[in-house]
């Protein structure tokens, strides 16, 4: 297996406040690898620091097969970044942004105008093209973002969360765009705070807490780690809530609903010793239901997230 | 060397285009630039000059050279608000992560801010020559105030540029050019320092804006309203206006590589 990203120990503090704290991070080439976390934890310094924008205090990289800190203009060629926050000239046209950035990619003036065609209606931008920037839509933005980005044919493309802010259908658009170039080779690292953006495009998902990687599988292996199904039990007061809480594992809770939710293996045997601990504790379930657990569930037994 | 030169020098040029289209397309600020340097002629010549006795002749003959100044100090507020609001956007890192030079990026809007400080400054003086005013210059003087200009205005865009590097926030940014926009009323731009109280004269005698402006003035109209002989002044306006733009210089460019690192 070849790595596009292949990342060992990587540490980085902002004044003293730890922001990553150790990352070891594998990116197979041509596959969509999603890093998924909270706000905070550490997604877009990581990115930042792949991208060449930021040096790490700690840690070996190797990104496109060039040494990180050894030579960063091989890294940038290899690579291109979509950040957070769209990266275009809104005083420009849409064309205008195109060709400006084939020009700083040393284009001659003709192959810019020509790849700039090719990528505006790739991008399902041609209508659009003579317009300022600041004339498009959110998703507009975003796909001429991922324009620029390809100008190049770069082999790793970083998309900083690509969907932040985008209505549900502008973000399946972006997320069909984004499924389109990997088709066509590319290695994407994309960040995001949606697990359903991770669970619908990403091949294999490192989920990132307080700056170290938690957990890191396929959508399917990360599901099944917490067991297999998920038990949903609902309390018909608050006195059996309470005691259940403190008798349970649990993945979630609900105060006002009285639901609890705790993952089991599936098997009817650990369905029964639940409702055997329940019994003991003096807090009988009124309702029952199990269900496949969703990367949400996972996310919140890793990160703790019982608040 | 050469190929590495070429593309830098080619990667600048794209980034002077994109900064000359950005002033073009921002009608109010472009409008204004152009707006102020014929009003202020107006209202200084023909409603503050008449009450303003210069002892050098006519009061446009005297207010040249000070308008220019002024309007830089203007130039220089675009400038440091076109800077702060590249560094506040995304796009700065999207350069940065392409194999650019960072001094390719600041050029461009050292180069858009030259061409709209010229713009304003060749309005001030077909304004001025309109309403009376008489240089009394041979080429040679001319092109010797136009090259003071040009020194000047590289030197206030600089800083220009150091500022909204700095402030990053484009309000911040345009707050702090103001003081570029004041000292020119405490210099020899619109009254001889003589004029002044004791407690304001050497200031105004001494600062750099009234070397510059003195040198102009000296050049277009054979003296200087302090007394001083032009190359006394050139000199300190070259030795003012040099030391500026090293140090804004070299601060921009440390700023532009911490800054945007962060």
């Amino acid at each position: 297996m070849t790595y596009t990203v292949s990342a060992r120990g990587v540490r980085k503090s902002f004044g003293g406040k730890v922001v990553l704290d150790g990352v070891d991070l594998d990116v197979a080439t041509g596959i969509i690898f999603a890093l998924l976390g909270p706000n905070g934890a550490g997604k877009t310094t990581l990115i930042r620091i792949l991208a060449t924008l930021i040096r790490p205090d700690a840690g070996t990289v190797t990104v496109a097969g060039h040494d990180l800190l050894a030579d960063p203009i091989a890294v940038k060629r290899a690579i291109s970044l979509t950040g957070q926050y769209a990266a275009v000239d809104e005083m420009l046209t849409g064309e205008e942004n195109l060709r400006m950035m084939a020009r700083l990619l040393h284009f001659a003036p003709r192959a810019a105008k020509a790849r700039s065609a090719e990528l505006l209606a790739e991008f399902g931008l041609l209508d659009a093209r003579a317009r300022l920037v600041k004339t498009y839509s959110g998703g507009m933005r975003r796909r001429l973002d991922l324009a620029i980005s390809m100008i190049a044919r770069p082999r790793l493309l970083f998309l900083d969360e690509p969907t932040t802010g985008l209505d549900p259908r502008s973000r399946e658009q972006l997320w069909g765009t984004v499924r389109g170039l990997a088709d066509q080779g590319v290695t994407v690292l994309l960040t995001t705070q949606y697990l359903e953006e991770a669970d619908q495009l990403a091949d294999r998902i490192a989920m990132l807490d307080h700056g170290r990687i938690v957990a890191r599988g396929t959508a399917d292996q990360l599901k099944s780690s917490l067991g297999g199904e998920v038990v949903r039990l609902h309390f018909a007061d608050g006195g059996g809530y309470q005691r259940a809480l403190g008798a349970l594992t649990i993945l979630r809770a609900d105060q006002r609903l009285r639901t609890i939710e705790v993952g089991t293996d599936g098997s009817a045997a650990s369905v029964h010793d639940l409702l055997g601990t329940l019994r003991t504790a003096g807090a009988p379930a009124s309702r029952l239901s199990v269900g496949r657990p969703s990367l949400d569930d996972v996310f919140r037994s890793l990160t703790g997230g019982t608040r | 060397m050469t190929a590495s030169y070429a593309l830098a020098l080619s990667d600048t040029q794209v980034m002077i285009t994109r900064c000359v289209r950005r002033s073009l397309r921002d009608p109010e600020a472009f409008f204004t630039a152009l707006m102020l340097p014929v009003v202020l002629m107006l209202l200084f010549v023909y409603v503050f000059g008449g009450a303003i006795n210069t002892g050098h002749g006519g009061y446009a003959d005297y207010v040249v050279p000070g308008l220019i100044v002024l309007c830089a100090g203007f130039g220089a507020g675009t400038t440091a608000v076109a800077v702060a609001t590249d560094m506040s956007s995304g796009i700065v890192d999207r350069f940065r992560s392409m194999p650019i030079r960072g001094s390719a990026i600041l050029s461009g809007h050292i180069v858009a801010s030259l061409a709209r400080n010229l713009l304003a400054t060749a309005l001030v003086i077909a304004v001025g020559l309109g309403v009376g005013w008489r240089p009394d210059a041979n080429p040679a003087r001319w092109a010797a105030a136009a090259a003071m200009i040009v020194l000047f205005i590289l030197a206030m865009s600089w800083l220009a540029a150091a500022f909204g590097l700095l402030l990053r926030s484009p309000e911040a940014a345009n707050a702090a050019t103001f003081v570029l926009m004041f000292l020119p009323y405490v210099s020899t731009a619109f009254v001889p320092a003589h004029t002044m109280p004791a407690v304001l004269r050497p200031i105004a005698a001494n600062q750099p804006f009234t070397a510059v402006i003195e040198t102009m003035r000296g050049l277009w109209m054979g003296d200087t309203s302090t007394g001083a002989a032009v190359s006394h002044e050139a000199w300190l306006a070259i030795a003012c206006c040099t030391g500026i733009l090293v140090a804004s210089f070299a601060a921009a460019s440390w700023l532009f590589r911490h800054r945007t690192a962060a």
